[in-house]
C-alpha cells in the first residue's frame, strides 16, 4: 500500500503551471489549479478547453511538457505510472461508461475490489465481512440496492453511471474525476446524479467536468472556468457568471 | 453473420449457488462409469441388456471428445478466445500415451528390439532419441501427456497474449500452429512414427488392451477423468477468477485498468484448458487403439468449435453434451453416406449460429421457463 496523500499544508490536489502540447498546440497552458480535500469542484469550459487533458495529465496518462502535479504534498504525480497513481487514492469516471454487462451489479462491485488480483488469488478469493458490507454500502449511496442482482446489461444509462462511480468507491478514493457525468440523462438522473456527487464531497474530494449549465449551478459552491488550456476564472457560479472575459469567451455575450 | 457472435460476449454467467444442469451431467457420467462396464462385463452377451465392446468404445471415446469440449468452452465460452488449435493439445496428449505404449510392446514388436520401437528399428535407427528416454515409465509419460500440451500453450499463450493477440487473428494463428504441427509430425525423421504414426499397443501397466475387463476399467477412468475436468472448470467459471475472466471478454481493458493483468488470466485459462485436452487425449488413444498426425488436422479443431457452439457456448455441460451429439451423428452418418457429412456439418453449424444462438442448453433453457 502506498502512503495517504500528506494534507499538511491544506489541499489535496496542486497543478501547477502544468503546460501540455500536441504538435506544438498547447492543449493546457501554464495552467495552475488546487483543489481542497473534500471539496465538490466543478470545471466549466469549452470544446477543446483542455478540460480532459487536465484529467488525462492527473491520471498519469499524458505527462506534461513543463510543470508540476503533486497529490498532497508527498506523492509527486509525475513520477507514478497510471495503475499506480490510482492505487495512491485517485479514481476516474470516463465520459463513456463502462461497466461488465455480462455480470451482475454485485459482481461488478466485487471486481473493483482494491486488493490482490493475481489468478490464482481471484480463484480462492472469497468476499470477507467488511468486503460485503462496503459493497452493501456503496449500492445504497448509488442507489442500486434493488438491482444489485441484475446484469447491468439491464440497467438504464444512468444506473451505469452511478454503477461506474460505485466501482470507482471500491478503491476507497480520496479523489475522484468525474467527466461529464450527466450526459444522455434524463433530467430526474440527473438530480439523482447531483445527489449522489454532493453526498460524495465531504469524504472525497470531486472534480467534475460537465457542460449542463444547470446541473453545475445545483452542485457546485467553486467552479474554475477554462479556457485555451488556461484558468480564465474562478469562484461561486455567481462569481465567473458575472466575470467579463467569461462572458466574453465562454458564455458568448 | 456479425463476427460478435464469435467473440463477443457468450452466455450469462454461471449462477454461483445453483448448477442443476451440472448436477444432472454428473449423475449420468457417474452412472455411465458404473453403469456401461456393468452392463458390458457382467451381462452375459446373450442378453438384450449386453453391450458390446463396440458400443463400449464409442461411448468412451464420445466421452473424450466431451472433455475436449469442455476444454474448448472454457477458454471459448468464457473468455472469448476463439481457439481453432485444441486438436493439437489433444493430440499431443495422444502422442503421449502412444509413446508410452510403444515403449511396453518391447521385444513383442515385430523386430522384437527391447528398445527401439519397430518404425525405429525400420528406419534403420540404432539408438533412441532423447526425447524418448523415460517414456518406459508411466508416471514421467503421465507427466508428459499433461505438461507437453501445457508447455506448448504457455509458449504460444505468452507470445500471442503479450503482443495483445485477439479476435479472428488469434483464431488463424491457432489453426496454424495444429497445421504446422500436422506437417511436423508427418515427418519420419521427426521420431514420431511419421504418416502411421503409433499402433498395435499391447498392454497399459502391465494389463492387456485388448481384455474386455481393461476396456471396462479404461471406460469407468475416462468417466471419472470427465466429471473430474467438470469439477474443475466449473470451480473456475464459478470463482471470481471466473468473473474475471467474463469481464476480460466483454471489455478487456476496463478489466485492465481495474488493476487485473488480463494477459496472465489469458495465460493461466488456456494452459489449464491445453491441460485437459492432453489428457482427454492420452485416454482416447488407448481406447481407440491408434494415434497418427491426423489428429492434429486443423478440420478436426473447427469441429470441436462446433460441437460447442452446438451444446451452448459458455455452459461447460452443454459444451460436454454437444460433443456427444455431434459426434453420435456422425458416426450415424459416416456409416451411412460418408461423403455428405463435412457439408452436413457445416450446415449444422450456420443453422445453429442462425436459429439457436445459445445452443441445445438454451432451446431446453427457453422450453423449461
Ligand atoms: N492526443 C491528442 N493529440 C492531439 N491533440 C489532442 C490530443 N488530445 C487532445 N487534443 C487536443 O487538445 C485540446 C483539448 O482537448 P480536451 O479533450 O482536453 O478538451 P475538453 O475540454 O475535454 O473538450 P470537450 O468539452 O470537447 O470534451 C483539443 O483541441 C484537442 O483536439
Ligand atoms: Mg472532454
Amino acid at each position: 500500500m502506498s502512503l495517504p496523500p500528506d494534507l499538511a499544508t491544506g489541499k489535496i490536489l496542486y497543478l501547477e503551471h502544468v503546460t501540455v502540447s500536441f504538435d506544438g498546440f498547447k492543449a493546457l497552458n501554464d495552467l495552475t489549479l488546487y483543489v481542497d480535500p473534500g471539496e465538490l469542484r466543478c470545471i466549466i469550459g469549452a470544446n477543446g478547453a483542455g478540460k480532459t487533458t487536465m484529467m488525462d495529465v492527473i491520471t498519469g496518462k499524458t505527462r506534461p511538457d513543463s510543470g508540476s502535479a503533486w497529490f498532497g504534498r508527498t506523492i509527486d504525480l509525475l513520477a507514478l505510472s497510471e495503475p499506480e497513481i490510482a492505487e495512491a487514492g485517485i479514481g476516474r469516471k470516463f465520459q463513456k461508461p463502462t461497466v461488465f454487462e455480462q455480470l451482475t451489479v454485485d459482481e461488478n462491485l466485487e471486481l473493483a475490489l482494491a486488493g490482490k488480483k493475481s489468478f490464482w488469488h481471484s480463484f480462492s478469493a472469497t468476499l470477507s465481512g467488511a468486503q460485503l458490507d462496503r459493497i452493501g454500502e456503496v449500492l445504497s449511496i448509488t442507489n442500486l440496492l434493488e438491482q444489485r442482482r441484475q446484469p447491468a446489461r439491464s440497467l438504464s444509462h444512468g444506473q451505469k453511471q452511478w454503477l461506474e462511480i460505485g466501482m470507482l468507491l471500491m478503491q476507497s478514493p480520496k479523489l475522484l474525476l468525474v467527466d461529464e457525468p450527466v450526459a444522455g440523462m434524463t433530467p430526474q438522473e440527473t438530480e439523482r446524479t447531483a445527489e449522489l456527487l454532493l453526498s460524495l464531497a465531504g469524504d472525497h474530494s470531486v472534480v467534475v467536468v460537465e457542460h449542463d449549465m444547470e446541473f453545475v449551478r445545483s452542485i457546485a459552491k467553486q467552479v474554475t472556468v477554462l479556457h485555451e488550456g488556461h484558468v480564465l476564472a474562478e469562484g461561486t457560479m455567481d462569481q465567473v457568471q458575472s466575470d467579463q472575459r467569461v462572458r466574453e469567451v465562454y458564455l458568448g455575450s | 453473420m456479425s463476427t460478435s457472435r464469435f467473440f463477443g460476449p457468450g452466455e450469462a454467467g454461471p449462477n454461483a449457488t445453483t448448477d442443476r444442469g451440472g448436477t444432472v451431467f454428473l449423475a449420468i457420467v457417474a452412472l455411465v462409469a458404473v453403469g456401461v462396464p456393468v452392463l458390458n462385463q457382467f451381462v452375459p452377451s446373450s442378453s438384450p441388456f449386453h453391450l458390446s465392446p463396440y458400443a463400449m468404445t464409442l461411448i468412451g471415446k464420445y466421452m473424450c471428445y466431451a472433455m475436449l469440449a469442455l476444454a474448448v468452452d472454457l477458454v471459448w465460452g468464457f473468455c472469448g478466445i476463439l481457439s481453432l488449435g485444441h486438436g493439437a493439445f489433444f493430440a499431443l496428449g495422444g502422442y503421449g500415451m502412444g509413446m508410452y505404449l510403444m515403449r511396453q510392446i518391447g521385444t513383442r514388436g515385430v523386430y522384437g528390439n527391447p528398445v527401439l520401437p519397430d518404425f525405429m528399428v525400420f528406419l534403420n535407427w540404432t539408438e533412441l532419441p532423447w526425447f524418448w528416454y523415460g517414456f518406459d515409465r508411466f508416471w514421467i509419460a503421465a507427466l508428459m501427456m499433461v505438461m507437453a500440451p501445457a508447455l506448448l500453450a504457455t509458449v504460444f499463450g505468452w507470445l500471442a497474449f503479450r503482443s495483445r493477440v485477439t479476435g479472428v487473428y488469434l483464431s488463424i494463428i491457432t489453426q496454424a500452429l495444429s497445421y504446422a504441427l500436422m506437417l511436423a509430425f508427418f515427418r519420419n525423421d521427426m521420431g514420431f512414427g511419421g504418416n502411421n504414426g503409433f499402433t498395435d499397443f499391447k498392454d497399459l501397466l502391465g494389463f492387456d488392451l485388448q481384455a474386455g475387463s481393461t476396456r471396462a476399467v479404461l471406460l469407468a477412468v475416462t468417466a471419472i477423468a470427465l466429471g473430474l475436468s467438470y469439477v474443475a472448470c466449473r470451480a473456475i467459471v464459478a470463482s471470481r477468477a471466473g468473473r474475471v475472466v467474463r469481464a476480460i471478454r466483454d471489455a478487456e481493458s476496463r478489466t485492465r485498468f481495474l488493476g487485473y493483468k488480463v494477459e496472465t488470466y489469458k495465460l493461466w485459462l488456456f494452459v489449464i484448458s491445453a491441460a485437459i485436452a492432453g489428457i482427454a487425449g492420452a485416454l482416447y488413444v488407448p481406447q481407440v487403439g491408434i494415434i497418427n498426425p491426423s489428429e492434429f488436422a486443423p478440420i478436426n479443431s473447427i469441429e470441436m468449435v462446433i460441437w460447442v457452439a452446438v451444446g451452448g457456448r459458455g455452459t461447460l455441460y452443454g459444451a460436454a453434451a454437444g460433443a456427444v451429439l455431434v459426434n453420435y451423428a456422425k458416426t450415424v452418418m459416416t456409416g451411412a453416406f460418408p461423403e455428405i457429412w463435412l457439408y452436413a456439418l457445416g450446415a449444422l453449424f450456420v443453422l445453429v449460429t442462425i436459429f439457436l444462438p445459445r445452443g441445445v442448453v438454451g432451446l431446453v433453457r427457453r422450453q423449461t421457463s
